[in-house]
């Protein structure tokens, strides 16, 4: 296929999950504001976005409002969800043929009724129901492409980009909020202001009830790092997101008679680092070095597959 | 009044035979079920649609370019007829282009002069001496038809730039299809379907021996071009890549593209893009569209080009005339198709002809396209003839004439039901190094509005299904 056409459906694929990471995170935010400081959790969401230094060049206060308009539709913000879904769209437009009905279809439709939203959709009251619809938009992409696409290169180049967005995504939230999950003098364990911003963790990524089947306990730091970072069954977790990454980039290489180069190397190192890890260890290396370093592959990594599949 | 041959009616009012099932059928279907059907075409092309739409932004969207219902209907004997016109016209003109890029034999001839092909400004000096593989210039050309009279048939125009228009034709099919699936049951008509896979055997008839099984591609602008939606459809229709400029590079002058499993070589290349941005190295330096070294390599005889660079000078308005000529010159025939009388405004006695006719002429400039730049004199106020007159005296050379033709009418459903409108035909012709193909019909455009004879989209026309009926007389085939 043509080196283009898999960097526009990467790229798609990378930006409909970005959306999607970015709507569970405002989410989190806005339901955790109440109970736990309204600026951290915040900024915290802006950090973990990546766009906290931006935001402060625009607005002086970090307050509920703008920090919420500022991740949806932010001005000069290249990563708000509205810039996400405008350069999906971009990118799908441009390998058009290569997509099905359905995906074409989810991407244009969100976009199409993006263009209508008014000022009011990001307003406290009606935001929740804006960022349904933007998870109902990439929902219905994700399930467009896992039931309509070929097995064939775009189908393994449209999974590799949603699944290394979201290893990068989990890295950075956990990264964010590494400080809640150490062992904190001050506080009790057990206290329920641990238990907020412990579930605030899981909130962002969608994962209070995942947790519970999972332990079955009450939530404890170590299983929280642990179930976003080694469990294989938690569909957002880094284990998760390589064991597919890996996946998708073996299945490329076949196509192409088993050439493989730097980027299956950094995805299969990383693979079985998470693998064969134990969390104990990582707490006992420094968890925050730990996440900064997969936040680092993970940029590696999109750089080799670049280099080696999109030039 | 004048009178006009109506494709259904003639010139007498009587139903013709190839209009027969289309007569009863009008007949017999009221007028709100044929409105029903109307909605439901603009449905079905609005779905398609979007797809068209979608590639404009803003306040520029592009408009659905409006579909009438009833099909216009040629007759077998009828086909063969400008089936052999255009074959022998299309032969010609690939032949007087080889001439123009070879030995300029048409020249030697007293036909035209060097000077005439050297300044034109569809010339293109980097294909002298270069003859592309097949020998073929111009593989897709769309020659524009319209009819006058029951075996009146003139060319109005020759398109040798990579003519556009082709999926309509073949989507207006398709809806047909779906619509009325129990007229296609009636009436025996000759399939269209098949003409992406007759374009990508014309295409790779014409790929260089490499050993290889050749690549072909489409080359477009890409997705802002307006015709964006044709160049993607064709690529998938044929299963072959869709590129731009950035992803061809030319390695020791030999076209690749750039895939997930490294350069792969390119054979052939249909391009859309016109000649000024195929190849920055040689001719313009600003354009991003085509490919580095590109005309090196086609030079070299490594890839194809379709059509070929410079066979624009093949349908230019003022070369359009010589026709005829060149048909008698290289192939010794009697042209079958007829041309449209054309006076050259660059000839003083054709001038002043001209300018005393205004009012019976319709003036084009001879650089112009899409019906824009032209005086239809007929329908024309006398003040706009006189604004005319000015610019013709002042740049004579730029303009040609022709008597306004007496366009057929075709029964077109419109707000008060069914009512004649004008229209003209452009079959698609493919030439390849294995002979020239013609899926039987092509794209019909009509002229929407009451008396109009300009069927250009851009000008409110619309299209039709044209069918080509299967002969079933006499127990024949």
């Amino acid at each position: 296929m043509l080196a283009r056409a898999a960097e526009s459906l990467f790229w798609l694929a990378r930006y409909m999950e970005r959306m999607d990471n970015l709507a569970r995170l405002i989410e989190a935010a806005q339901s955790m504001a109440g109970v736990l400081s309204e600026t951290e959790e915040w900024r915290s969401a802006l950090a973990a976005a990546g766009v906290d230094e931006l935001y402060d060049t625009v607005y002086d206060a970090v307050t509920p409002d703008s920090a919420a308009r500022f991740l949806c539709t932010g001005p000069d913000n290249s990563s708000a969800i509205i810039a996400c879904l405008d350069l999906a769209r971009i990118n799908a437009r441009a390998m058009r043929g290569a997509l099905t009905r359905d995906m074409w279809e989810a991407v244009n439709q969100g976009w199409l009724e993006s263009r209508h939203l008014t000022e009011r959709a990001f307003s406290a009251e009606t935001l929740p129901d804006t960022l349904d619809w933007v998870r109902t938009i990439s929902t219905r992409f994700s399930g467009a492409y896992e039931t309509t696409m070929l097995r064939n290169e775009n189908y393994w180049f449209i999974r590799l980009g949603t699944f290394l967005e979201r290893a990068d995504n989990t890295a950075r939230i956990l990264d964010v909020k590494y400080h809640l999950l150490l062992p904190q003098e001050s506080s009790g364990v057990g206290g329920m202001l641990d238990y907020y911003q412990w579930t605030s963790v899981l909130r962002a990524v969608s994962a209070v009830r995942a947790y519970q089947w999972v332990y079955r306990e009450e939530v404890k730091p170590w299983n929280v790092a642990e179930l976003l970072m080694l469990r294989p069954e938690m569909p957002r977790s880094l284990r998760a997101c390589y064991d597919a990454i890996t996946e998708c980039l073996e299945k490329i290489a076949a196509i192409h008679g088993g050439r493989r180069g730097e980027c299956h190397r950094i995805a299969g190192a990383q693979a079985s680092q998470l693998r064969y890890g134990r969390i104990g260890d990582i707490f006992q290396s420094g968890l925050h070095e730990h996440l900064t370093e997969q936040i680092e592959r993970a940029a590696e990594l999109g750089d080799q597959i670049a280099a080696h599949y999109m030039r | 009044m004048r009178q006009f041959f109506d494709d259904m009616h003639g010139t007498d009012g009587e139903v013709r035979a190839a209009y027969a099932e289309i007569a009863t059928w009008l007949a017999q279907t009221p007028p709100h079920a044929l409105n029903a059907k109307r909605e439901e075409a603009e449905r079905l092309f609005r779905r398609i649609g979007i797809t068209f739409a979608v590639y404009t932004e803003g306040g520029d969207t592009e408009r659905l370019i409006p579909f009438d219902i009833i099909p216009r209907v040629l007759d077998a004997d009828e086909w063969a007829f400008l089936e052999r016109g255009l074959k022998q016209r299309v032969t010609a003109l690939n032949l007087f282009l080889a001439d123009v890029y070879g030995a300029r034999e048409i020249v030697r001839a007293g036909k035209l002069t060097n000077e005439h092909i050297d300044t034109h400004p569809a010339y293109c000096a980097q294909m002298q001496g270069v003859t592309p593989p097949g020998g073929v210039y111009t593989h897709i050309s769309g020659i524009d038809l319209v009819r006058t009279g029951a075996n009146e048939f003139y060319v109005l125009e020759d398109n040798c730039r990579t003519p556009s228009g082709v999926s309509y034709m073949l989507e207006n099919r398709s809806v047909m299809m779906r619509l009325f699936p129990e007229l296609f049951a009636r009436i025996s008509v000759e399939p269209v379907a098949r003409y992406p896979q007759d374009l990508l055997k014309t295409l790779r008839s014409v790929a260089p021996s490499s050993g290889e099984d050749p690549c072909v591609v489409v080359l477009t602008p890409g997705q802002f071009n307006s015709a964006y939606y044709e160049h993607s459809f064709l690529a998938d229709e044929m299963g072959v890549e869709l590129v731009e400029g950035i992803d061809l590079v030319v390695r020791d002058k030999k076209v690749f593209m750039r895939t997930t499993g490294g350069l792969k070589r390119v054979h052939v290349i249909y391009r859309r893009i016109d000649d000024d941005f195929l190849d920055p190295m040689v001719f313009r330096s600003d354009s991003t569209l085509g490919a580095f070294g590109l005309m090196e390599a086609y030079r070299a005889g490594n890839v194809a080009l379709a059509n070929a660079p410079g066979a624009g000078i093949a349908d230019d308005k003022a070369i359009y005339m010589h026709v005829p000529e060149m048909i008698r010159f290289y192939l010794g025939e009697e042209p079958i198709l007829n041309n449209v009388p054309t006076w050259d405004c660059a000839n003083e006695g054709a001038l002043a002809y001209v300018l005393d006719h205004l009012e019976e002429l319709v003036v084009k400039e001879t650089r112009g396209s899409g019906g824009y730049g032209m005086l239809v004199g007929p329908h024309a106020t006398k003040t706009m003839r006189d604004d005319f007159a000015k610019k013709l005296r002042l740049n004579p050379t730029g303009y040609v004439a022709q008597p306004t033709l007496a366009l057929s009418t075709c029964p077109t459903f419109v707000a008060d039901g069914t009512a004649p409108r004008h229209v003209d035909l452009r079959p698609f012709v493919l030439s390849g190094a294995d002979g020239i193909r013609i899926v039987p019909g092509g794209l019909t455009r009509v002229a929407l509005t009451d008396g109009s004879l300009v069927v250009n989209s851009s000008q409110g026309g619309g299209t039709k299904d044209t069918w080509v009926l299967h002969t079933r007389q006499n127990g024949g085939k």
